[in-house]
């Protein structure tokens, strides 16, 4: 089974529907015209470049350009974790957290789906490696990015609290549990009500996609389920790994509370 | 013996004092001189240039918690992290006692702190402060939000932990309080930024 090739008047069709929007923001003053424009160029541009790229890996099957592109979206992934935080870690750190963790997490939960779940030969190809790797990655950047901000904003606001516990003599990592814990159930919130609506009210994108593509919806249930418990378990080690961090930065070898190590907020 | 050699706190010259067990020593300054940063540095909750000794042992000689076991920063306005006063006590019978010794009623341990006086919450903190019997007590302004009644039997506790052979540092604005308590004075003379200190050994 093959699919219907799109051919561009055919997007062009589709991006009509963009312009309706435009109207609107128009006809309502709501100013968002511009925004949309732009986010919509931005779009259609980073997706053809990024079908080119593929195309081009794809073709070579080879380990380096796969851990190449790998690593290129870890970074950009970073990037993305960094400015969606609110008050950010001084200094390198600022990225090392983010980084690492997506870097840790992403690359150990792709390399168990590929290998040892699905095990396509080679067992680095791109056409797997790759969609794994962009899911798990923008699953565990929602996860680790809404743990951090728990965490940090809850540093700064119940300060007194923790240093409290810490001046009657608790760990640091004693001191922040419950601000843990609630970081960790506020970054697997999402992911619980992913499961739960799963297949009732949405219908998952990868699974869409294959349907559309022409495979069995059986199957792409399957696949579908797979996923689902790779992106949940990885966001959730992520989230753990990104808060663990967080209070190790947040804190020094003393148990102090360090918020200096904490820059300013954005305006 | 408590011994602070050459402490740095920000803002203040490097400080050298002494005190004894059994003994108090009153921290008295302007507000914003830093009583409170030279509390927290000796409590070891701010990082600071310096040693502070307790019975010979430099605070960086011991891991921070168990530090702070041993020397116990009280702040004037404790800080809570459950609901209720009693999730932040292991019920003994000396927290009976102590809770007696301020005239706090049982009953308020089970009642929101957020609906408890000022003065109960004060009382609340003083207690949680002094009920595993540290010894070094860094107490700031620990009566600030009593009333006569009250104040008077929170001294007389910090009397007794002094009797006892603890050894207590109290900031506080109040020169006859002061004068009841202290055996030794320290005078931090701040002003416009510019900290200087002075000590006077009793």
């Amino acid at each position: 089974m093959s699919t219907v090739e799109l051919a561009l008047a055919d997007l062009a069709l589709a991006a009509l529907l963009l312009v309706v929007n435009g109207a609107i923001s128009v006809y309502f003053g709501l100013r968002l015209e511009v925004s949309l424009a732009v986010a919509a160029a931005r779009m259609v541009l980073q997706l053809a470049v990024i079908g080119f790229v593929l195309r081009f890996v794809f073709a070579q099957t080879s380990p380096v350009w796969t851990a190449l592109i790998a690593l290129l979206m870890v970074l950009v992934a970073g990037y993305e974790l960094l400015q969606r935080q609110e008050r950010r870690f001084a200094g390198w750190w600022a990225y090392g957290v983010g980084n690492l963790t997506l870097l840790l997490v992403g690359g150990l939960a792709t390399l168990y789906a590929v290998t040892v779940v699905i095990g396509p030969t080679p067992w680095y190809a791109p056409s797997y490696v790759i969609p794994i790797l962009g899911m798990v990655l923008g699953t565990t950047l929602t996860s680790v990015s809404l743990a951090l901000q728990i965490l940090t904003d809850a540093a700064e606001r119940e300060r007194p609290a923790i240093e409290a516990r810490i001046a009657l003599g608790a760990t640091r990592l004693e001191a922040f549990a419950p601000v843990l814990r609630r970081a960790l159930k506020t970054a697997m919130t999402p992911l619980l009500n992913t499961m739960a609506l799963a297949g009732v009210v949405t219908l998952p994108g990868m699974m869409t996609g294959q349907i559309l593509a022409g495979a069995d919806p059986g199957e792409a249930a399957k696949y579908q389920i797979m996923i689902i418990f790779v992106l949940t378990g990885a966001a959730g080690l992520g989230a753990l790994a990104a808060a663990l961090g967080g209070v190790l930065l947040l804190t020094d070898g003393r148990h102090r509370l360090r918020l200096d190590r904490l820059r300013p907020a954005r305006s | 013996m408590l011994r602070i050699d050459y402490l740095a706190v920000p803002g203040l010259p490097p400080l050298s004092f002494e005190v004894a067990a059994s003994e108090c020593l009153a921290v008295e300054g302007p507000s914003g001189s830093g009583k409170t940063r030279l509390l927290r540095a000796i409590a070891d909750l701010d990082p600071a240039q310096g040693y502070v000794f307790l019975e010979g042992i430099e605070r960086h000689e011991t891991a921070a918690p168990h530090w702070r076991r041993r020397v116990r920063y009280a702040a004037a306005e404790p800080a809570w992290w459950a609901a209720t006063a009693r999730a932040h006590f292991p019920l003994t019978a000396k927290l009976e006692r102590l809770m007696a010794a301020l005239a706090l009623a049982p009953a308020l341990l089970d009642r929101p702190l957020a609906e408890l006086s000022t003065g109960e919450r004060q009382r609340f903190g003083l207690i949680r402060a002094m009920a595993d019997e540290p010894q070094v007590l860094l107490l700031d302004e620990p009566t600030s939000a009593l009333d006569a009644q009250t104040g008077a039997l929170a001294e007389e506790l910090i009397k007794f932990q002094v009797l006892a052979g603890r050894i207590v540092i109290l900031v506080s604005h109040d020169a006859a309080q002061i004068a009841r308590l202290a055996h030794a004075r320290l005078l931090l003379a701040g002003g416009d930024g510019e900290d200087r200190a002075q000590s006077f050994a009793a």
